[in-house]
């Protein structure tokens, strides 16, 4: 049996890459092909493929892959909204600590732009790659908000006067200072979660409570 | 020339249709076999009748009112119809009662991969027959419809959902925190499961035990390892497993943690899995209170699947491909 008990893991290209990677190593995995090779996709002799990390749920979800690796703003992103309605249809097993970020609301720094256009406008304009975590914290919070769905550099909004504020994903905080901006509010913590499918999670359950035990104890 | 149809609807043509005519004709004999009748209900109810059930985790896609105001639901699940008309119909019949149904159902569902709006969906209701043998009943008529049909691969998860609240109960869980912890369970969000627990003041054993107990799935030898707490409904599991044919027990993976979101189930709760389909494509269980709510209080169970999800798992299951199989 492999190091992975034969299941195939959806591993997310991007921020989350390298220390997932890290942690199927050492597991005893064979990574040094899916280390190098950054254009191949499928790596079906150790049971890996390789994904946006917003990809990892709709994978997982249909079966393509037993496990995978996630972070908790997409799945919170992709979550309906309300009671009863679920999110993606798998099972979130393990927080594996890393990938660690913050979900913030910011805008430039100054007197808040945000605060004076919810008193003047009852309204404030807010940029996001995130419109569901954006929309459902501003309600929760009982303001009035326009959420402007961005798919490239969320800073640039609120420089341009496009926006009041931005909620984005920081980890450093960095890329908010060099542009300006300053956090206002936290909204919450991500950090990278190991998913399974329903299905894979009843008719595998010894291969996958046996790589769990092992995450755990690592 | 294109005219759009609602989403998560579509068209089924000839081909198609010739095959699922297959499968109901398979499911049909079967459930005739064991002397469940068909029924049908109207496809619109009374909001207010089918409010009953369980509105919310039942997810009525589509709401109309009538000339009067009236506001109608399209039936989200046969169950609750067939509870209706067990009251309304049947007030003093001798029991038990078994019905069968192939039905369309409707739900506000994302739509996705055999999750369409409005599904096709095969079941039979048992009612007034009690646990064990009632449970025992469904399951083997189950076993028997899939087998009918020829899907080779499916396992059926077994649990009781009653177990995590009598274990939480038997813990001291604060009442207060109950329904947070049984929320993430049925989302299936262990994570938040073990978040939610250390805010909770119980000893370190029960929070192990409220985080372990329902990750537990696997063969009848789980039974007998189960904690204390949790000792009477992994009981109920074990004699429905003592009435049950081995063809019938060897496809069982029992399942300490099987929730089904719909708030009606009281006891037993069940689902149906194939490797060739990523989702299950049926489930059932007791629901002992709900015939109660429409006035004649009688123990029940019953189970649907879809049909649409069994035809994909077929087809998967002969070409050797989709989902698990790899």
């Amino acid at each position: 049996m492999s190091p992975t008990n034969g299941l195939t893991i959806a591993v997310p290209r991007g921020a989350l890459f390298t220390e997932t990677v890290d942690m199927l190593a050492g597991l005893g995995l064979d990574t040094a092909e899916l280390r190098v090779n950054d254009r191949k996709l499928l790596f079906k002799e150790i049971g890996v493929i390789t994904m946006r990390p917003s990809d990892v749920p709709t994978y997982v979800e249909a079966g393509a892959a037993d496990l995978g690796v996630t972070g908790k703003d997409v799945l919170l992103e992709q979550a309906a909204h309300g009671p009863g309605k679920g999110g993606r249809g798998v099972y979130e097993l393990l927080d594996l600590g890393y990938g660690r970020c913050t979900m913030v609301l910011a805008s430039k720094a100054g007197p808040d732009p945000a605060v004076e256009a919810l008193r003047r406008l009852g309204v404030m304009r807010v940029a996001t790659k995130y419109p569901r975590i954006a929309s459902r914290h501003l309600e929760e919070t009982g303001r009035q908000a326009e959420i402007v769905e961005v798919k490239g550099s969320v800073e640039l909004a609120p420089l341009t006067g496009m926006v009041e504020a931005i909620v984005d994903l920081t980890a450093t905080g960095t890329t908010l200072r060099e542009n300006n901006l300053v956090v206002r509010e936290e909204i919450l913590v991500c950090t990278a979660r190991m998913i399974a499918n329903p299905v894979a999670h009843k008719l595998k359950a010894a291969q996958i409570d046996d790589l769990l035990g092992r995450l755990r104890a690592a | 020339v294109i005219h759009s149809i609602p989403s998560g609807t579509r068209d089924v043509l000839p081909d198609e249709t010739r095959e699922v005519r297959a499968i109901t004709d398979a499911l049909r004999e079967v459930f005739e076999h064991h002397h469940y009748g068909e029924v049908y209900t109207p496809a619109l109810e009374y909001e207010s009748v089918l409010a009953r059930g369980d509105m919310a985790e039942a997810q009525p896609a589509y709401r109309v009112f009538d000339e009067t105001g009236a506001a109608l639901v399209l039936r989200s699940d046969m169950t609750v119809p067939i509870a209706r008309v067990v009251a309304t119909r049947y007030p003093t019949s001798e029991l038990p009662l078994r019905f069968c149904y192939l039905a369309h159902c409707y739900r506000g569902v994302r739509p996705a991969r055999g999750q369409p709006r409005e599904m096709l969906q095969a079941g039979i209701e048992l009612i007034g027959s009690a646990a064990p043998q009632g449970t025992a009943e469904a399951l083997t008529v189950l076993c028997a419809a899939l087998d009918a049909v020829g899907l080779e691969g499916y396992r059926i998860g077994f649990g009781d959902a009653s177990l995590y609240p009598a274990l939480m109960a038997s813990l001291q869980v604060p009442e207060s925190s109950r329904p947070l912890l049984l929320d993430a369970l049925t989302h299936r969000d262990f994570v938040g499961l073990e978040h939610e627990l250390e805010g909770i003041a119980v000893s370190s054993q029960a929070r192990e035990l409220l985080l372990s107990v329902p990750q537990r799935r696997g063969g009848p030898e789980i039974l007998s390892g189960a904690p204390q707490p949790a000792a009477s409904a992994v009981e109920g599991m074990r004699l429905v497993h003592e009435l049950l044919a081995d063809q019938v027990a060897q496809r069982i993976i029992f399942d300490f943690g099987l929730v089904r979101s719909i708030g009606y189930y009281t006891g037993a709760v069940f689902e149906v899995y194939d490797p060739a389909l990523g989702t299950p494509i049926g489930g059932g269980g007791r629901y002992d209170d709900l015939l109660g709510r429409f006035g004649r209080s009688l123990p029940a169970v019953g189970f649907a699947l879809g049909v649409d999800r069994l035809h994909i798992a077929l087809a998967g299951e002969e070409r050797g491909t989709g989902a698990l199989l790899r």
